[in-house]
């Protein structure tokens, strides 16, 4: 094997460091250690790449996992939010039966 | 939905909201509507029941938007509300994951030498596959987006929520922890144990058995 030793830090604990890591929650040494692990560690760099790739698809489930808001509930809630910004005339009864009727 | 602002700042959006603009409450509609749907959903056993605790937020909100304090972003105030109506329904009736799934260790003992090993000790036996050196269409098509969808899904509650937030959502992760009362370390390591089992969805789906 050439190249320097990949460090002190063992891959098995770096796997468990990546989301700290990927958040820049981490103390400068401890990242710096990373840092050098990942430069001579093609596996551990290979983790970092599937976590960030986890991240993006991630993302991406929010593109098509619901159906659009209901037009009906949209103007129910649009129907209470104008409502409530009536004037103050008193419990109206007209509002009432309006919003009792959705 | 783009993400810029129409209104300047938060409390730009409160003014806008306590005067009646009905855009400002549609602006705020929409941009939360799927954070508030996709949390709703890790609480009940339905989409339809989801839906109503959503509802029930949004009349919340309405009612209480003169009373807000702007303590919190407005994001953050609504989302909590939330939070708090999907709990106070206490439906905790979707079948629910073994915990210990889900606190595994990222990767398998098995994937290190041994504590022992004379050279290498705690360095990969067998290295994981760099997704990279796969046909990008393959990492990118929509089959393994819905897997990642399906990973998420069988998460414990909490584990579903954060990742839901964190990733989903791409929500920061100090407004995560406000939102679900964590602590920022809690909130990593949630996230990290999330992210661990559905790198090993995708990874079994991209790679094989």
């Amino acid at each position: 094997m050439t190249g320097p030793e990949p460090t002190d830090l063992p891959c098995a604990e770096l796997v468990e460091l990546v989301t700290d890591y990927l958040d820049g929650a981490l103390p400068a040494d401890w990242r710096a250690r990373i840092d050098a692990h990942l430069a001579t560690c093609a596996g551990c760099r290979a983790v970092v790449a599937q976590w960030e790739a986890v991240i993006r698809l991630g993302g991406r489930v929010a593109h098509d996992d619901l159906e659009a808001l209901e037009p009906d509930v949209r103007d129910a809630l649009t129907a209470a939010f104008r409502s409530r910004a009536q004037p103050q005339a008193g419990p109206s009864s007209g509002w009432g039966s309006t919003s009792s009727n959705q | 939905m783009g993400d810029e602002h129409p209104y300047a700042d938060d409390a730009t959006l409160v003014a806008a909201l306590r005067d009646g603009d009905e855009d400002a409450f549609a602006w705020l509609l929409d941009r939360l509507d799927g954070p508030l749907r996709r949390l709703a959903r890790t609480f009940v056993a339905t989409p339809a029941a989801a839906d109503e605790v959503v509802a029930e937020t949004w009349l919340a909100v309405v009612e209480g938007i003169d009373g807000f304090e702007q303590r919190s972003s407005v994001r953050t105030w609504v989302t909590r509300i939330l939070m708090n109506r999907a709990r106070t329904r206490g439906v905790r009736d979707r079948r629910s994951v073994p915990f210990s799934s889900v606190e595994a260790p990222t990767f398998p003992p098995g994937a290190f030498l041994g504590p022992d090993h004379p050279r290498w000790p705690g360095h990969w036996a067998a290295p994981p596959r760099a997704w990279d050196e796969l046909p990008a269409e393959r990492l990118e098509a929509r089959e393994t987006v819905a897997r990642v969808r399906a990973a998420i899904e069988a998460l414990p509650p909490l584990h579903r929520q954060v990742i839901t937030l964190r990733d989903v959502e791409g929500w920061p992760a100090d407004e995560t922890c406000a939102v679900l009362d964590l602590s920022a370390a809690n909130q990593r390591v949630v996230l990290h144990r999330a992210r661990a089992r559905v790198r090993d969805a995708v990874a079994s789906y991209l790679e094989g058995p």
